[in-house]
């Protein structure tokens, strides 16, 4: 197996069409001109010594050549946050020398002559790749082949290096993407940075389906919505972050105007209710699509698919309604299971850490390696439930619950409680250390309109055992996420402290 | 006849067409297309596809035996059908799921 093998097909089944644009500079590359150019960057790595393949850069034409072509050479692409500090870079890199490296021309000096890096930058090496060049030997199809390394946002102590293998991508997109399932016409809008685990599944699927990307190099709000409607776009991926500042940008708006649109399909963090209840007003032709997954399960693993939104939407029955913020069921290619502390399956409904299992499933880290159990059992890390219908709900990670007086609680439930509240806009509830209790619950709120501790108090006092309210409460300009979405509930647990 | 394993590339002889292991048995099996054993090797020898054997493969399409234990994904088009141990391999029909990335 290769990921090189999804593009060949591409490229065989539609070598026209066109493969990416970037539209801030105009340019476009075809299925075969795609193919053709990892096939000569292939061959240039080849004759280096390189033994990964470094991006440090936006989204753009250079990124998909140079995620294939490292699959045609044989050794791992490693997509570098562009986002982190000079001397977090620079630990990183020294990590995956000797690579050959590509970057923005800004950056290039900064790396040049540097022991163990080839640097190019991102126009030259385009440029390069499209040259007609040398034939070089066909990819290896080792389904165990390191396809990708991908430093995760560890919270503590150094990022950890993600393994995927080429089995594990292949066998991702082969269980959830129909080959050549795209017509002429669509179009996806691709905004989430290339060295998340979403952008590399959007790179893999959209080729595999024969769609036409459009790259969105930094998202704004009002970029995404005017690129949305220039490009006709039919299909995109957000973060909940995303969707929430697209909504604020179309404003009164009663109707979002983009009939193309088919499918919008989200993940990466948890989805406000207001605000998918908002997006779905406004986009009333499009079918919504909440995709849940990690970067140690390449990319999707459960899908809430549109007409589980509709049917949650219009409900009356609160148990269906609430699927509205569940992340759905398991692709047919995975089994789930939620657990509990000592590793026993927990009843329906009740709050465990996710355990997954399936073939695109790697849960291993360079130099650690594989955290999955001898029977290939992956714990996410996650806590959740599953319903009686076997909708999945995310409820925080496995280590955020808080233990006060012996007894356990989800901080998601009491953020639930806060967030129905109308002066709350949004709520962190953390245990932080307290002598009389191990951990007290205490909470960071964004309000909307004026309301007092006691109120609050009282609200959740009204509608939860009393050990859940939270005996402090402070409010904030806004909570603190990272650039996915999530929650930084470490941040607020040390503010609060 | 050998064993295959997924992720394994094959070649028919007698065709332009190729494919990829998804799923085997952990058996031996006697893999054919056009009526000929395929190959890790080289491809087309220049013999011919039988007729019993000539109903095409399609690119990107699954191909599953009767029990389902072997799936194969047609990653190059051609004109013999594919068959295990004499049984004509039939067309997975592909599910329909909504777009997640």
């Amino acid at each position: 197996m290769n990921i090189m093998m999804l593009l060949e097909m591409a490229a065989s089944g539609c070598p026209e069409r066109v493969a990416f644009v970037d539209p801030e500079i105009g340019a476009s590359v075809s299925y075969q001109e795609l193919f053709d150019a990892a096939g000569n960057m292939a061959a240039i790595l080849r004759a280096t010594n390189a033994e990964r393949f470094a991006m440090l850069d936006v989204s753009n034409i250079g990124i998909p050549i140079g995620l294939f072509a490292s699959g045609w050479a044989g050794i791992p692409y490693v997509p570098l946050n562009y986002r982190l500090t000079d001397p977090e870079i620079e630990s990183l890199l020294e990590r995956i020398t000797p690579a050959y490296l590509v970057t923005e021309l800004e950056r290039v000096a900064g790396f040049d002559g540097r022991e163990g890096v080839e640097v190019s930058s991102r126009s030259d090496f385009v440029e390069l790749a499209r040259e007609p060049g040398e034939p070089t030997d066909a990819w290896s199809m080792d389904p165990d082949d390191t396809a990708v390394l991908l430093f995760t946002s560890g919270t503590t102590g150094a990022p950890k290096a993600a393994v995927l293998r080429q089995k594990h991508l292949v066998s991702y997109i082969l269980g959830s993407v129909e080959f050549m399932g795209a017509d002429e016409e669509e179009a996806a809008l691709v905004c989430v940075p290339p060295y998340h685990i979403a952008g590399i599944a959007a790179v893999l699927s959209s080729v595999y389906s024969g769609r036409r990307v459009v790259q969105l190099a930094n998202f704004s709000a009002d970029k995404w919505v005017q690129l949305a409607r220039d490009e006709k776009i039919t299909t995109a991926f957000v973060v909940p972050t995303m969707l929430s500042r697209i909504v604020d940008e179309l404003g009164d708006a009663t109707n979002a105007d983009m009939p193309h649109l088919q499918s919008l399909s989200y993940g990466g963090g948890k989805m406000p209710l207001s605000v998918i209840q908002r997006a779905m007003e406004l986009f009333p032709e499009t079918d919504f699509t909440n995709a849940y997954g990690l970067t140690e399960t390449s990319s999707t693993i459960t899908v809430l698919g549109p007409d589980e939104h509709r049917l949650a939407a219009a409900s009356n029955d609160e148990s269906v309604r609430r699927r509205l913020v569940s992340v759905g069921v398991p692709l047919p290619g995975i089994e789930l299971e939620i657990r509990d502390d000592e590793g026993a399956l927990q009843p329906t409904g009740e709050r465990g850490e996710i355990y997954v299992r399936g073939e695109q499933v790697s849960g291993e880290y360079e130099g650690r390696g594989s955290v999955v159990d001898s029977d290939g059992w992956f714990p996410t890390r996650d806590a959740g439930f599953v319903d009686g219908e076997g909708f999945l709900f995310i409820d925080g990670r496995a280590d955020d619950v808080i233990v006060r007086g012996g007894e356990n609680m989800s901080p998601g439930e009491i953020e639930d409680v806060l967030l129905e509240h109308p002066a709350v806009s949004d709520a962190a509830v953390v245990g932080i250390p307290s002598e009389e209790w191990g951990e007290a619950v205490v909470a960071a709120l964004v309000i909307s309109d004026a309301v007092t501790t006691a109120e609050l108090q009282a609200w959740v006092k009204e509608r939860m055992r009393s050990s859940r309210v939270p005996e402090r409460l402070e409010f904030w300009d806004e909570l603190p996420y990272n650039e996915t979405g999530k929650l930084l509930r470490r941040v607020v647990k040390e503010r609060l402290a | 006849m050998a064993a295959l394993s997924a992720g394994q590339r094959l070649k028919s002889t007698v065709c332009a067409t190729e494919i990829m292991v998804i799923a085997a048995p952990d058996e031996d099996i006697e893999l054919q297309c056009g009526g000929a054993t395929m190959t890790d090797g080289e491809g087309n020898a220049g013999g011919s596809v039988d007729a019993d054997y000539a109903e095409g493969t399609a690119l990107g399409k699954r191909y599953v035996n009767e029990d389902g234990g072997l799936e194969l994904l047609c990653v190059k088009p051609g004109d013999g059908s594919l068959s295990a141990g004499g049984e004509v391999l039939k067309v997975k029909d592909a599910k329909k799921l909504p777009k997640t990335d």
